[in-house]
Protein backbone atom coordinates (compact mmCIF):
# COMPACT_ATOMS: atom_id res chain seq x y z
CA UNK A 1 0.00 0.00 0.00
CA UNK A 2 3.14 2.30 0.70
CA UNK A 3 3.93 1.29 -2.29
CA UNK A 4 0.98 2.39 -4.14
CA UNK A 5 1.18 5.79 -2.03
CA UNK A 6 4.35 6.53 -2.92
CA UNK A 7 3.53 5.95 -6.83
CA UNK A 8 0.81 8.46 -6.42
CA UNK A 9 2.60 11.32 -5.10
CA UNK A 10 5.22 11.02 -7.77
CA UNK A 11 1.82 11.16 -10.28
CA UNK A 12 0.89 14.27 -8.74
CA UNK A 13 4.39 16.18 -9.13
CA UNK A 14 4.66 14.70 -12.55
CA UNK A 15 1.55 16.45 -13.46
CA UNK A 16 2.69 19.77 -12.24
CA UNK A 17 5.68 19.63 -14.05
CA UNK A 18 3.67 18.49 -17.30
CA UNK A 19 1.34 21.41 -16.73
CA UNK A 20 4.09 23.77 -16.28
CA UNK A 21 6.23 22.81 -18.92
CA UNK A 22 3.13 22.84 -21.17
CA UNK A 23 2.28 26.63 -19.84
CA UNK A 24 5.67 28.38 -20.27
CA UNK A 25 5.99 26.47 -24.11
CA UNK A 26 2.43 28.20 -24.87
CA UNK A 27 3.46 31.72 -24.02
CA UNK A 28 6.74 30.66 -25.07
CA UNK A 29 5.66 30.49 -28.76
CA UNK A 30 2.24 31.46 -28.76
CA UNK A 31 2.11 35.28 -30.59
CA UNK A 32 -0.66 36.89 -29.91
CA UNK A 33 -4.16 35.27 -29.25
CA UNK A 34 -5.50 39.12 -29.33
CA UNK A 35 -4.09 39.79 -32.72
CA UNK A 36 -5.21 36.27 -33.74
CA UNK A 37 -8.59 36.88 -32.34
CA UNK A 38 -9.28 40.39 -34.09
CA UNK A 39 -7.03 39.84 -36.49
CA UNK A 40 -4.57 42.21 -37.81
CA UNK A 41 -6.44 44.99 -38.71
CA UNK A 42 -8.12 46.06 -34.85
CA UNK A 43 -7.69 49.05 -33.29
CA UNK A 44 -4.75 49.13 -30.57
CA UNK A 45 -7.23 50.25 -27.65
CA UNK A 46 -9.42 46.99 -28.91
CA UNK A 47 -6.94 44.44 -28.89
CA UNK A 48 -5.50 45.84 -25.29
CA UNK A 49 -8.93 45.68 -23.87
CA UNK A 50 -9.30 42.03 -25.02
CA UNK A 51 -5.65 41.05 -23.82
CA UNK A 52 -7.02 42.62 -20.00
CA UNK A 53 -10.16 40.27 -20.40
CA UNK A 54 -8.01 37.36 -21.16
CA UNK A 55 -5.67 38.36 -18.37
CA UNK A 56 -2.87 38.35 -21.15
CA UNK A 57 -1.45 41.23 -19.47
CA UNK A 58 -0.13 39.42 -16.08
CA UNK A 59 3.64 37.74 -15.74
CA UNK A 60 3.62 34.60 -16.84
CA UNK A 61 3.93 32.64 -13.56
CA UNK A 62 0.88 34.35 -12.14
CA UNK A 63 -0.88 33.52 -14.84
CA UNK A 64 0.08 29.93 -14.80
CA UNK A 65 -1.41 29.01 -11.31
CA UNK A 66 -4.26 30.80 -11.63
CA UNK A 67 -4.52 28.53 -14.70
CA UNK A 68 -3.14 25.47 -12.56
CA UNK A 69 -5.93 26.36 -9.93
CA UNK A 70 -8.83 26.72 -12.49
CA UNK A 71 -7.60 23.75 -14.27
CA UNK A 72 -7.86 21.39 -11.02
CA UNK A 73 -11.33 23.12 -10.18
CA UNK A 74 -12.36 21.79 -14.21
CA UNK A 75 -12.32 25.24 -15.55
CA UNK A 76 -10.27 24.88 -18.42
CA UNK A 77 -10.40 28.55 -19.51
CA UNK A 78 -12.27 29.75 -22.69
CA UNK A 79 -11.82 28.79 -26.19
CA UNK A 80 -10.20 31.39 -28.40
CA UNK A 81 -12.03 30.78 -31.41
CA UNK A 82 -15.45 29.68 -29.89
CA UNK A 83 -15.73 31.94 -27.29
CA UNK A 84 -17.10 28.79 -25.18
CA UNK A 85 -15.69 27.05 -22.04
CA UNK A 86 -12.99 25.07 -23.04
CA UNK A 87 -14.30 21.89 -20.72
CA UNK A 88 -17.64 21.93 -22.01
CA UNK A 89 -16.08 21.77 -26.08
CA UNK A 90 -14.10 19.12 -24.74
CA UNK A 91 -15.90 17.22 -22.08
CA UNK A 92 -18.43 14.96 -24.31
CA UNK A 93 -15.27 14.15 -26.35
CA UNK A 94 -13.11 12.60 -23.60
CA UNK A 95 -15.53 9.24 -23.65
CA UNK A 96 -15.02 8.88 -27.15
CA UNK A 97 -11.28 8.95 -27.56
CA UNK A 98 -11.18 6.80 -24.06
CA UNK A 99 -13.92 4.11 -25.32
CA UNK A 100 -11.53 4.10 -28.41
CA UNK A 101 -8.23 3.93 -26.32
CA UNK A 102 -9.87 1.11 -24.22
CA UNK A 103 -11.79 -0.93 -26.83
CA UNK A 104 -8.37 -1.29 -28.30
CA UNK A 105 -6.51 -2.49 -25.53
CA UNK A 106 -9.06 -4.83 -24.59
CA UNK A 107 -8.57 -5.99 -28.26
CA UNK A 108 -5.33 -6.17 -27.75
CA UNK A 109 -4.97 -8.40 -24.87
CA UNK A 110 -7.62 -10.96 -26.45
CA UNK A 111 -5.56 -11.23 -29.56
CA UNK A 112 -2.34 -11.07 -28.65
CA UNK A 113 -2.53 -13.76 -24.61
CA UNK A 114 -4.22 -16.70 -26.36
CA UNK A 115 -1.67 -16.09 -29.40
CA UNK A 116 1.01 -15.64 -27.63
CA UNK A 117 0.59 -19.12 -25.60
CA UNK A 118 -0.17 -21.14 -28.42
CA UNK A 119 2.67 -20.25 -30.44
CA UNK A 120 4.89 -20.41 -27.81
CA UNK A 121 3.57 -24.31 -26.84
CA UNK A 122 3.76 -25.16 -30.62
CA UNK A 123 6.64 -23.80 -31.37
CA UNK A 124 8.13 -24.35 -34.85
CA UNK A 125 4.91 -25.85 -35.90
CA UNK A 126 2.82 -25.34 -39.13
CA UNK A 127 0.22 -23.00 -37.21
CA UNK A 128 3.43 -21.13 -35.35
CA UNK A 129 5.15 -20.79 -38.72
CA UNK A 130 2.03 -19.22 -40.63
CA UNK A 131 1.08 -16.98 -37.40
CA UNK A 132 4.32 -15.71 -37.18
CA UNK A 133 4.46 -14.80 -40.57
CA UNK A 134 1.32 -12.95 -40.43
CA UNK A 135 1.99 -11.40 -37.30
CA UNK A 136 5.33 -9.94 -39.32
CA UNK A 137 3.34 -8.50 -42.00
CA UNK A 138 0.76 -6.68 -39.65
CA UNK A 139 3.54 -5.54 -37.45
CA UNK A 140 4.61 -3.71 -39.89
CA UNK A 141 1.38 -1.85 -41.11
CA UNK A 142 1.15 2.14 -39.36
CA UNK A 143 -1.82 2.13 -37.38
CA UNK A 144 -3.43 4.74 -40.21
CA UNK A 145 -3.18 2.32 -43.09
CA UNK A 146 -4.38 -0.56 -40.91
CA UNK A 147 -7.49 1.92 -40.60
CA UNK A 148 -7.76 2.04 -44.54
CA UNK A 149 -7.58 -1.58 -44.96
CA UNK A 150 -10.32 -2.51 -41.93
CA UNK A 151 -12.20 0.48 -43.93
CA UNK A 152 -11.92 -1.19 -47.35
CA UNK A 153 -12.28 -4.35 -46.17
CA UNK A 154 -15.25 -4.42 -42.99
CA UNK A 155 -16.71 -1.52 -44.60
CA UNK A 156 -16.50 -1.00 -48.82
CA UNK A 157 -16.22 -5.21 -49.24
CA UNK A 158 -17.80 -6.87 -46.36
CA UNK A 159 -19.95 -4.21 -45.86
CA UNK A 160 -20.78 -4.77 -41.97
CA UNK A 161 -20.55 -1.48 -40.70
CA UNK A 162 -20.52 2.59 -42.66
CA UNK A 163 -17.23 4.04 -42.99
CA UNK A 164 -17.87 8.03 -41.81
CA UNK A 165 -21.05 6.67 -40.54
CA UNK A 166 -19.54 7.73 -36.68
CA UNK A 167 -23.34 7.15 -34.11
CA UNK A 168 -23.12 9.02 -31.15
CA UNK A 169 -22.77 7.62 -27.83
CA UNK A 170 -25.58 9.27 -26.75
CA UNK A 171 -28.07 8.85 -29.52
CA UNK A 172 -27.42 5.03 -29.71
CA UNK A 173 -24.35 3.22 -27.22
CA UNK A 174 -24.73 -0.29 -29.09
CA UNK A 175 -24.03 1.52 -32.09
CA UNK A 176 -21.62 3.51 -31.10
CA UNK A 177 -19.63 0.39 -29.77
CA UNK A 178 -20.39 -1.61 -33.35
CA UNK A 179 -18.44 1.97 -35.05
CA UNK A 180 -15.88 1.92 -32.65
CA UNK A 181 -14.85 -1.53 -32.85
CA UNK A 182 -13.53 -1.07 -36.14
CA UNK A 183 -10.67 2.14 -35.04
CA UNK A 184 -10.06 0.35 -32.51
CA UNK A 185 -9.37 -2.68 -34.57
CA UNK A 186 -7.24 -0.68 -36.26
CA UNK A 187 -4.95 0.63 -33.12
CA UNK A 188 -4.71 -2.87 -31.62
CA UNK A 189 -3.94 -5.06 -34.42
CA UNK A 190 -0.19 -3.60 -35.27
CA UNK A 191 0.34 -3.21 -31.09
CA UNK A 192 -1.29 -6.80 -30.66
CA UNK A 193 1.04 -8.24 -33.18
CA UNK A 194 4.41 -7.30 -30.91
CA UNK A 195 2.58 -7.87 -27.70
CA UNK A 196 2.43 -11.36 -29.41
CA UNK A 197 5.94 -11.89 -30.63
CA UNK A 198 7.02 -10.45 -27.19
CA UNK A 199 5.00 -13.03 -24.91
CA UNK A 200 6.15 -15.83 -27.18
CA UNK A 201 9.52 -14.71 -26.30
CA UNK A 202 9.27 -14.46 -22.88
CA UNK A 203 7.35 -17.78 -22.56
CA UNK A 204 9.78 -19.38 -24.62
CA UNK A 205 12.93 -18.64 -22.77
CA UNK A 206 10.48 -19.58 -19.70
CA UNK A 207 10.65 -23.16 -20.82
CA UNK A 208 13.94 -23.54 -19.87
CA UNK A 209 13.79 -22.20 -16.46
CA UNK A 210 14.13 -24.84 -13.55
CA UNK A 211 11.03 -23.97 -11.84
CA UNK A 212 9.17 -25.23 -14.90
CA UNK A 213 11.14 -28.89 -14.07
CA UNK A 214 9.94 -28.68 -10.63
CA UNK A 215 6.29 -28.26 -12.19
CA UNK A 216 5.84 -31.07 -14.55
CA UNK A 217 7.97 -33.17 -11.62
CA UNK A 218 4.66 -32.07 -9.49
CA UNK A 219 2.48 -33.64 -12.21
CA UNK A 220 1.14 -30.93 -13.77
CA UNK A 221 -0.16 -31.16 -17.30
CA UNK A 222 1.79 -28.38 -19.72
CA UNK A 223 -0.96 -26.83 -19.09
CA UNK A 224 -0.84 -26.59 -15.84
CA UNK A 225 2.75 -25.52 -15.81
CA UNK A 226 1.74 -22.21 -18.46
CA UNK A 227 -1.26 -21.69 -16.47
CA UNK A 228 -0.73 -21.84 -12.92
CA UNK A 229 3.14 -21.10 -12.96
CA UNK A 230 4.71 -19.45 -16.93
CA UNK A 231 2.15 -17.17 -17.56
CA UNK A 232 2.80 -14.92 -14.41
CA UNK A 233 6.39 -15.02 -14.48
CA UNK A 234 6.11 -14.21 -18.36
CA UNK A 235 3.51 -11.84 -18.73
CA UNK A 236 6.18 -9.15 -16.97
CA UNK A 237 8.03 -7.71 -19.64
CA UNK A 238 4.43 -7.66 -21.56
CA UNK A 239 2.79 -5.63 -18.92
CA UNK A 240 5.30 -3.15 -19.62
CA UNK A 241 4.81 -2.92 -23.09
CA UNK A 242 0.97 -3.04 -23.24
CA UNK A 243 1.10 0.39 -20.92
CA UNK A 244 3.46 1.82 -23.33
CA UNK A 245 1.76 0.87 -26.00
CA UNK A 246 -1.78 2.06 -24.28
CA UNK A 247 -0.43 5.67 -23.75
CA UNK A 248 0.89 5.12 -27.68
CA UNK A 249 -2.57 4.11 -28.58
CA UNK A 250 -3.94 7.03 -26.75
CA UNK A 251 -1.98 9.32 -29.00
CA UNK A 252 -2.40 7.48 -31.67
CA UNK A 253 -6.11 7.43 -31.93
CA UNK A 254 -6.04 10.93 -32.83
CA UNK A 255 -4.23 10.13 -36.51
CA UNK A 256 -7.24 7.14 -36.89
CA UNK A 257 -9.77 9.48 -35.66
CA UNK A 258 -9.34 11.23 -38.64
CA UNK A 259 -9.68 7.86 -41.12
CA UNK A 260 -12.68 6.89 -39.43
CA UNK A 261 -14.32 11.03 -39.05
CA UNK A 262 -14.51 10.10 -35.57
CA UNK A 263 -15.12 13.45 -33.22
CA UNK A 264 -12.92 12.65 -30.40
CA UNK A 265 -10.22 14.36 -28.77
CA UNK A 266 -8.10 13.93 -31.69
CA UNK A 267 -9.86 16.21 -34.25
CA UNK A 268 -10.16 18.80 -31.73
CA UNK A 269 -6.73 18.63 -31.16
CA UNK A 270 -6.09 19.07 -34.96
CA UNK A 271 -8.36 22.00 -35.44
CA UNK A 272 -7.52 23.85 -32.23
CA UNK A 273 -3.47 23.90 -32.96
CA UNK A 274 -4.68 25.52 -36.99
CA UNK A 275 -6.30 27.68 -35.37
CA UNK A 276 -3.86 28.45 -32.44
CA UNK A 277 -6.63 28.26 -30.23
CA UNK A 278 -4.33 27.66 -26.94
CA UNK A 279 -6.36 26.98 -24.32
CA UNK A 280 -8.31 24.45 -25.93
CA UNK A 281 -4.59 22.86 -27.13
CA UNK A 282 -3.15 22.98 -23.21
CA UNK A 283 -6.18 21.19 -21.68
CA UNK A 284 -5.74 18.55 -24.12
CA UNK A 285 -2.15 17.99 -23.71
CA UNK A 286 -2.84 17.99 -19.93
CA UNK A 287 -5.71 15.41 -20.45
CA UNK A 288 -3.60 13.39 -22.27
CA UNK A 289 -0.85 13.14 -20.31
CA UNK A 290 -2.73 13.04 -17.53
CA UNK A 291 -4.34 9.67 -18.85
CA UNK A 292 -0.58 8.28 -20.11
CA UNK A 293 0.60 9.22 -16.26
CA UNK A 294 -2.04 7.20 -15.19
CA UNK A 295 -1.77 4.05 -16.89
CA UNK A 296 1.98 4.09 -16.26
CA UNK A 297 1.27 4.13 -12.63
CA UNK A 298 -1.27 1.41 -12.72
CA UNK A 299 1.11 -0.44 -14.89
CA UNK A 300 3.67 0.12 -12.03
CA UNK A 301 1.21 -1.28 -9.30
CA UNK A 302 -0.02 -4.20 -11.17
CA UNK A 303 3.86 -5.33 -12.09
CA UNK A 304 4.65 -5.04 -8.07
CA UNK A 305 0.93 -6.99 -7.39
CA UNK A 306 2.41 -9.65 -9.90
CA UNK A 307 5.99 -9.81 -8.92
CA UNK A 308 6.86 -10.03 -4.73
CA UNK A 309 10.57 -9.28 -5.49
CA UNK A 310 9.24 -5.61 -7.17
CA UNK A 311 7.71 -4.31 -3.93
CA UNK A 312 9.73 -5.76 -1.73
CA UNK A 313 13.10 -3.66 -3.36
CA UNK A 314 11.29 -0.76 -3.12
CA UNK A 315 9.92 -1.32 0.76
CA UNK B 1 12.77 -60.28 -0.85
CA UNK B 2 11.87 -59.89 -4.59
CA UNK B 3 8.60 -57.80 -3.49
CA UNK B 4 10.80 -55.44 -2.04
CA UNK B 5 12.04 -54.08 -5.24
CA UNK B 6 9.95 -50.67 -5.72
CA UNK B 7 11.81 -49.56 -8.69
CA UNK B 8 13.53 -51.67 -11.45
CA UNK B 9 15.57 -49.63 -14.30
CA UNK B 10 17.16 -52.03 -16.75
CA UNK B 11 19.25 -51.40 -19.69
CA UNK B 12 18.61 -47.34 -19.35
CA UNK B 13 20.33 -45.70 -22.87
CA UNK B 14 19.68 -42.28 -23.64
CA UNK B 15 20.73 -40.90 -26.81
CA UNK B 16 20.56 -37.14 -27.93
CA UNK B 17 19.89 -36.91 -31.55
CA UNK B 18 19.99 -32.45 -31.79
CA UNK B 19 23.40 -33.21 -33.60
CA UNK B 20 23.52 -34.64 -36.98
CA UNK B 21 25.69 -37.76 -35.36
CA UNK B 22 23.83 -39.09 -32.26
CA UNK B 23 25.46 -38.78 -29.07
CA UNK B 24 24.60 -41.67 -25.93
CA UNK B 25 25.09 -40.22 -22.85
CA UNK B 26 23.91 -43.14 -20.64
CA UNK B 27 24.49 -46.63 -21.65
CA UNK B 28 23.01 -49.76 -19.89
CA UNK B 29 21.96 -48.42 -16.99
CA UNK B 30 20.41 -50.76 -14.08
CA UNK B 31 18.82 -49.85 -10.87
CA UNK B 32 17.32 -51.32 -8.34
CA UNK B 33 15.32 -49.62 -5.14
CA UNK B 34 14.47 -51.34 -2.30
CA UNK B 35 11.45 -49.88 -0.30
CA UNK B 36 12.63 -47.50 2.41
CA UNK B 37 16.32 -48.00 0.78
CA UNK B 38 18.57 -45.25 0.34
CA UNK B 39 21.14 -45.42 -2.52
CA UNK B 40 23.56 -42.82 -3.79
CA UNK B 41 24.87 -42.56 -7.38
CA UNK B 42 28.00 -40.83 -7.81
CA UNK B 43 30.01 -39.54 -10.40
CA UNK B 44 31.79 -36.91 -12.14
CA UNK B 45 29.94 -34.10 -14.00
CA UNK B 46 28.59 -35.34 -17.64
CA UNK B 47 29.21 -39.11 -16.06
CA UNK B 48 25.13 -39.02 -17.00
CA UNK B 49 23.79 -39.36 -13.44
CA UNK B 50 21.32 -36.55 -13.77
CA UNK B 51 20.41 -37.87 -17.34
CA UNK B 52 19.64 -41.17 -15.50
CA UNK B 53 17.54 -39.33 -12.82
CA UNK B 54 15.35 -37.28 -14.81
CA UNK B 55 14.69 -39.75 -17.01
CA UNK B 56 12.89 -42.51 -13.99
CA UNK B 57 11.46 -39.17 -13.17
CA UNK B 58 9.43 -39.14 -16.40
CA UNK B 59 11.42 -35.31 -17.01
CA UNK B 60 13.10 -35.97 -20.03
CA UNK B 61 10.28 -35.28 -22.86
CA UNK B 62 12.56 -33.66 -25.46
CA UNK B 63 11.91 -34.18 -28.51
CA UNK B 64 15.31 -34.56 -29.93
CA UNK B 65 16.23 -37.49 -27.11
CA UNK B 66 15.51 -41.37 -27.03
CA UNK B 67 15.23 -43.43 -24.29
CA UNK B 68 15.64 -47.10 -25.10
CA UNK B 69 15.36 -50.20 -21.92
CA UNK B 70 12.78 -50.43 -19.21
CA UNK B 71 11.91 -48.28 -16.32
CA UNK B 72 9.58 -50.69 -13.99
CA UNK B 73 7.68 -49.49 -11.42
CA UNK B 74 4.61 -50.68 -9.70
CA UNK B 75 3.94 -53.36 -12.63
CA UNK B 76 4.52 -50.68 -15.23
CA UNK B 77 7.29 -49.66 -17.49
CA UNK B 78 7.52 -45.72 -16.96
CA UNK B 79 8.75 -45.45 -20.65
CA UNK B 80 5.89 -46.35 -22.58
CA UNK B 81 2.94 -45.68 -20.49
CA UNK B 82 0.55 -42.57 -21.66
CA UNK B 83 1.26 -39.47 -20.34
CA UNK B 84 -1.23 -39.00 -18.32
CA UNK B 85 -0.53 -42.27 -16.03
CA UNK B 86 3.15 -41.01 -16.24
CA UNK B 87 1.74 -37.65 -14.09
CA UNK B 88 -0.66 -39.85 -11.75
CA UNK B 89 2.87 -41.02 -10.90
CA UNK B 90 4.55 -37.78 -10.78
CA UNK B 91 4.55 -35.93 -7.44
CA UNK B 92 2.33 -38.13 -6.62
CA UNK B 93 4.40 -41.68 -5.47
CA UNK B 94 7.80 -40.37 -7.62
CA UNK B 95 9.13 -36.67 -6.56
CA UNK B 96 12.39 -35.24 -7.48
CA UNK B 97 14.21 -32.34 -5.80
CA UNK B 98 16.98 -30.44 -7.56
CA UNK B 99 20.24 -28.89 -7.24
CA UNK B 100 19.39 -24.92 -6.96
CA UNK B 101 16.43 -24.60 -4.70
CA UNK B 102 16.09 -20.77 -5.76
CA UNK B 103 15.45 -21.44 -9.07
CA UNK B 104 14.00 -24.78 -8.82
CA UNK B 105 11.32 -22.79 -6.41
CA UNK B 106 8.67 -20.25 -8.45
CA UNK B 107 9.61 -17.07 -7.89
CA UNK B 108 6.54 -15.38 -8.09
CA UNK B 109 3.82 -17.85 -6.31
CA UNK B 110 3.99 -18.20 -2.28
CA UNK B 111 5.72 -21.02 -0.78
CA UNK B 112 1.75 -22.09 0.60
CA UNK B 113 1.08 -22.53 -3.03
CA UNK B 114 4.04 -24.22 -4.35
CA UNK B 115 3.87 -27.06 -1.47
CA UNK B 116 0.17 -27.47 -1.59
CA UNK B 117 0.34 -28.11 -5.52
CA UNK B 118 0.37 -32.04 -5.26
CA UNK B 119 -2.41 -32.12 -2.96
CA UNK B 120 -4.70 -30.07 -5.64
CA UNK B 121 -3.13 -31.67 -8.63
CA UNK B 122 -3.75 -36.00 -6.82
CA UNK B 123 -6.31 -35.17 -4.38
CA UNK B 124 -9.73 -34.11 -3.52
CA UNK B 125 -8.96 -32.85 -0.14
CA UNK B 126 -11.03 -29.67 1.30
CA UNK B 127 -9.24 -26.57 1.55
CA UNK B 128 -8.85 -27.09 5.25
CA UNK B 129 -7.61 -30.47 4.55
CA UNK B 130 -5.14 -29.02 2.54
CA UNK B 131 -3.81 -26.57 4.66
CA UNK B 132 -3.57 -28.66 7.83
CA UNK B 133 -0.91 -30.83 5.13
CA UNK B 134 1.08 -27.90 4.56
CA UNK B 135 1.13 -27.11 7.97
CA UNK B 136 2.05 -30.73 9.09
CA UNK B 137 4.67 -31.38 6.65
CA UNK B 138 6.66 -27.78 6.54
CA UNK B 139 6.83 -28.76 10.38
CA UNK B 140 8.19 -31.86 9.45
CA UNK B 141 10.95 -30.43 7.54
CA UNK B 142 12.00 -28.95 10.64
CA UNK B 143 11.15 -24.99 9.10
CA UNK B 144 10.89 -22.85 12.31
CA UNK B 145 7.17 -20.56 12.50
CA UNK B 146 5.63 -22.59 9.08
CA UNK B 147 2.87 -20.77 9.20
CA UNK B 148 5.15 -17.37 8.65
CA UNK B 149 7.40 -19.49 6.39
CA UNK B 150 3.96 -20.12 3.87
CA UNK B 151 2.87 -16.89 3.36
CA UNK B 152 6.22 -15.99 2.44
CA UNK B 153 7.92 -16.02 -1.31
CA UNK B 154 11.36 -17.68 -2.30
CA UNK B 155 13.72 -14.39 -2.34
CA UNK B 156 12.70 -14.38 1.35
CA UNK B 157 13.99 -17.64 2.67
CA UNK B 158 17.77 -18.67 2.80
CA UNK B 159 19.16 -21.70 1.07
CA UNK B 160 18.70 -23.95 3.27
CA UNK B 161 14.91 -22.78 3.73
CA UNK B 162 14.26 -23.07 0.06
CA UNK B 163 15.62 -26.63 0.19
CA UNK B 164 13.66 -27.57 2.75
CA UNK B 165 10.41 -26.16 1.10
CA UNK B 166 11.60 -28.16 -1.45
CA UNK B 167 11.82 -31.34 0.46
CA UNK B 168 8.17 -30.37 1.91
CA UNK B 169 6.72 -30.22 -1.86
CA UNK B 170 8.30 -33.39 -2.78
CA UNK B 171 7.31 -35.16 0.44
CA UNK B 172 4.11 -33.92 0.87
CA UNK B 173 2.11 -36.64 -0.85
CA UNK B 174 3.83 -39.25 1.10
CA UNK B 175 5.78 -40.71 -2.11
CA UNK B 176 7.48 -44.12 -2.12
CA UNK B 177 10.26 -42.52 -3.82
CA UNK B 178 12.23 -39.30 -3.72
CA UNK B 179 14.98 -38.66 -6.53
CA UNK B 180 17.16 -36.24 -5.01
CA UNK B 181 19.53 -34.44 -7.45
CA UNK B 182 22.68 -32.70 -5.87
CA UNK B 183 20.51 -31.36 -3.22
CA UNK B 184 23.41 -30.03 -1.11
CA UNK B 185 25.60 -28.92 -3.32
CA UNK B 186 24.35 -24.95 -3.90
CA UNK B 187 24.39 -25.13 -0.10
CA UNK B 188 27.40 -24.35 2.90
CA UNK B 189 28.90 -26.99 4.43
CA UNK B 190 26.81 -26.78 7.77
CA UNK B 191 23.43 -26.78 6.10
CA UNK B 192 24.38 -29.73 3.63
CA UNK B 193 24.82 -32.25 7.10
CA UNK B 194 21.50 -30.69 7.87
CA UNK B 195 19.43 -31.83 4.43
CA UNK B 196 21.36 -34.82 4.80
CA UNK B 197 19.78 -35.48 8.32
CA UNK B 198 16.29 -34.36 7.21
CA UNK B 199 16.59 -36.13 4.29
CA UNK B 200 17.49 -39.74 6.65
CA UNK B 201 14.82 -38.92 9.03
CA UNK B 202 12.42 -38.79 6.84
CA UNK B 203 13.54 -41.91 4.96
CA UNK B 204 13.23 -43.74 8.78
CA UNK B 205 9.81 -41.95 9.19
CA UNK B 206 8.20 -42.21 6.11
CA UNK B 207 9.87 -45.19 4.58
CA UNK B 208 10.25 -43.75 1.47
CA UNK B 209 13.29 -44.78 -0.91
CA UNK B 210 15.62 -42.17 -1.96
CA UNK B 211 18.00 -42.39 -4.67
CA UNK B 212 20.58 -39.68 -3.57
CA UNK B 213 22.91 -38.14 -6.54
CA UNK B 214 25.93 -36.62 -5.80
CA UNK B 215 29.71 -35.78 -6.24
CA UNK B 216 30.32 -36.10 -2.59
CA UNK B 217 31.70 -39.07 -1.85
CA UNK B 218 31.44 -38.85 1.99
CA UNK B 219 28.30 -37.29 2.15
CA UNK B 220 27.25 -40.53 -0.09
CA UNK B 221 28.55 -42.63 2.62
CA UNK B 222 27.33 -41.30 5.31
CA UNK B 223 23.50 -41.46 4.24
CA UNK B 224 23.47 -44.54 1.63
CA UNK B 225 23.88 -48.13 2.21
CA UNK B 226 24.75 -48.80 -1.53
CA UNK B 227 26.11 -47.01 -4.15
CA UNK B 228 26.55 -46.57 -7.97
CA UNK B 229 29.33 -45.05 -9.40
CA UNK B 230 28.95 -43.53 -12.76
CA UNK B 231 31.35 -42.29 -15.09
CA UNK B 232 31.29 -41.54 -18.97
CA UNK B 233 27.84 -42.44 -18.87
CA UNK B 234 28.22 -46.60 -17.65
CA UNK B 235 28.13 -47.37 -14.42
CA UNK B 236 31.80 -48.65 -13.74
CA UNK B 237 30.50 -50.26 -9.84
CA UNK B 238 28.20 -50.87 -7.95
CA UNK B 239 27.61 -52.78 -4.35
CA UNK B 240 27.06 -51.59 -0.55
CA UNK B 241 28.52 -48.39 0.48
CA UNK B 242 31.13 -49.66 2.82
CA UNK B 243 32.90 -52.12 0.19
CA UNK B 244 32.67 -49.95 -2.15
CA UNK B 245 35.12 -47.56 -0.14
CA UNK B 246 37.08 -49.57 1.59
CA UNK B 247 37.71 -52.34 -1.16
CA UNK B 248 36.89 -50.40 -4.74
CA UNK B 249 37.86 -52.77 -7.54
CA UNK B 250 37.72 -50.14 -10.45
CA UNK B 251 40.80 -48.38 -10.90
CA UNK B 252 38.24 -45.11 -11.24
CA UNK B 253 36.72 -45.22 -8.09
CA UNK B 254 39.69 -45.45 -6.21
CA UNK B 255 40.69 -42.23 -7.91
CA UNK B 256 37.35 -41.20 -6.80
CA UNK B 257 38.31 -41.86 -3.51
CA UNK B 258 41.79 -41.07 -3.36
CA UNK B 259 40.27 -37.28 -4.42
CA UNK B 260 37.98 -36.62 -1.50
CA UNK B 261 40.28 -34.84 0.99
CA UNK B 262 42.35 -33.24 -1.95
CA UNK B 263 39.48 -31.87 -3.67
CA UNK B 264 38.35 -27.89 -2.35
CA UNK B 265 34.90 -28.00 -2.63
CA UNK B 266 33.98 -24.57 -3.83
CA UNK B 267 36.57 -26.22 -7.03
CA UNK B 268 33.38 -29.28 -7.53
CA UNK B 269 31.41 -26.56 -7.55
CA UNK B 270 32.11 -24.34 -10.41
CA UNK B 271 33.55 -27.05 -12.39
CA UNK B 272 29.77 -28.18 -12.44
CA UNK B 273 28.32 -25.12 -12.62
CA UNK B 274 30.62 -24.79 -15.95
CA UNK B 275 30.33 -28.02 -17.65
CA UNK B 276 26.78 -28.91 -16.35
CA UNK B 277 25.24 -30.14 -19.54
CA UNK B 278 21.34 -30.69 -18.28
Amino acid sequence: MRYALKKIVTMMITVIVVTLFVYIAFNLISGDPAISMLGTNATPERLNALREELHLNDPVIVRYFRWLIALFKGDMGVSYSYRIDVSTMIFDKIPVTATMAAMSFILMIVISIPLGIHTSKYQGGVLDRIIMILNQIIMSIPPFFSGILITLIFGRILKIFTPGGYVSYSNDFGGFLWYMFFPSLAIALPKATMAVKLLRGSLISEYNMDYVRTAYSKGNTTNGVIYNHMLKNAILPVITFLGMALTDIIAGSIIVEQVFGIPGLGRILLTSISNRDYPVVMAIIVIISFMVLVVNMLVDIIYSLIDPRISFEDK
Amino acid sequence: MENDVLLEVTDLNIEFHDHIIPETVVFDFDLTLKQGEIVGLVGESGSGKSMSALAIAGLLSRKDMKKRGRIFYDGKDLLTISRNELRSIQGNDISMIFQEPLTSLNPVKRIYDQVEEPLRIHTDLSKEQRYEKVLKILTEVELDDPEHVMRQYPHELSGGMRQRVMIATAMIMEPKILIADEPTTALDVTIQSQIVKLLKKLNARKKTSILFISHDLSLVRTLCERVLVMKDGYIVESGPVERVFTNPTEEYTKKLIAAIPKIDPELIYHNERDTDSK
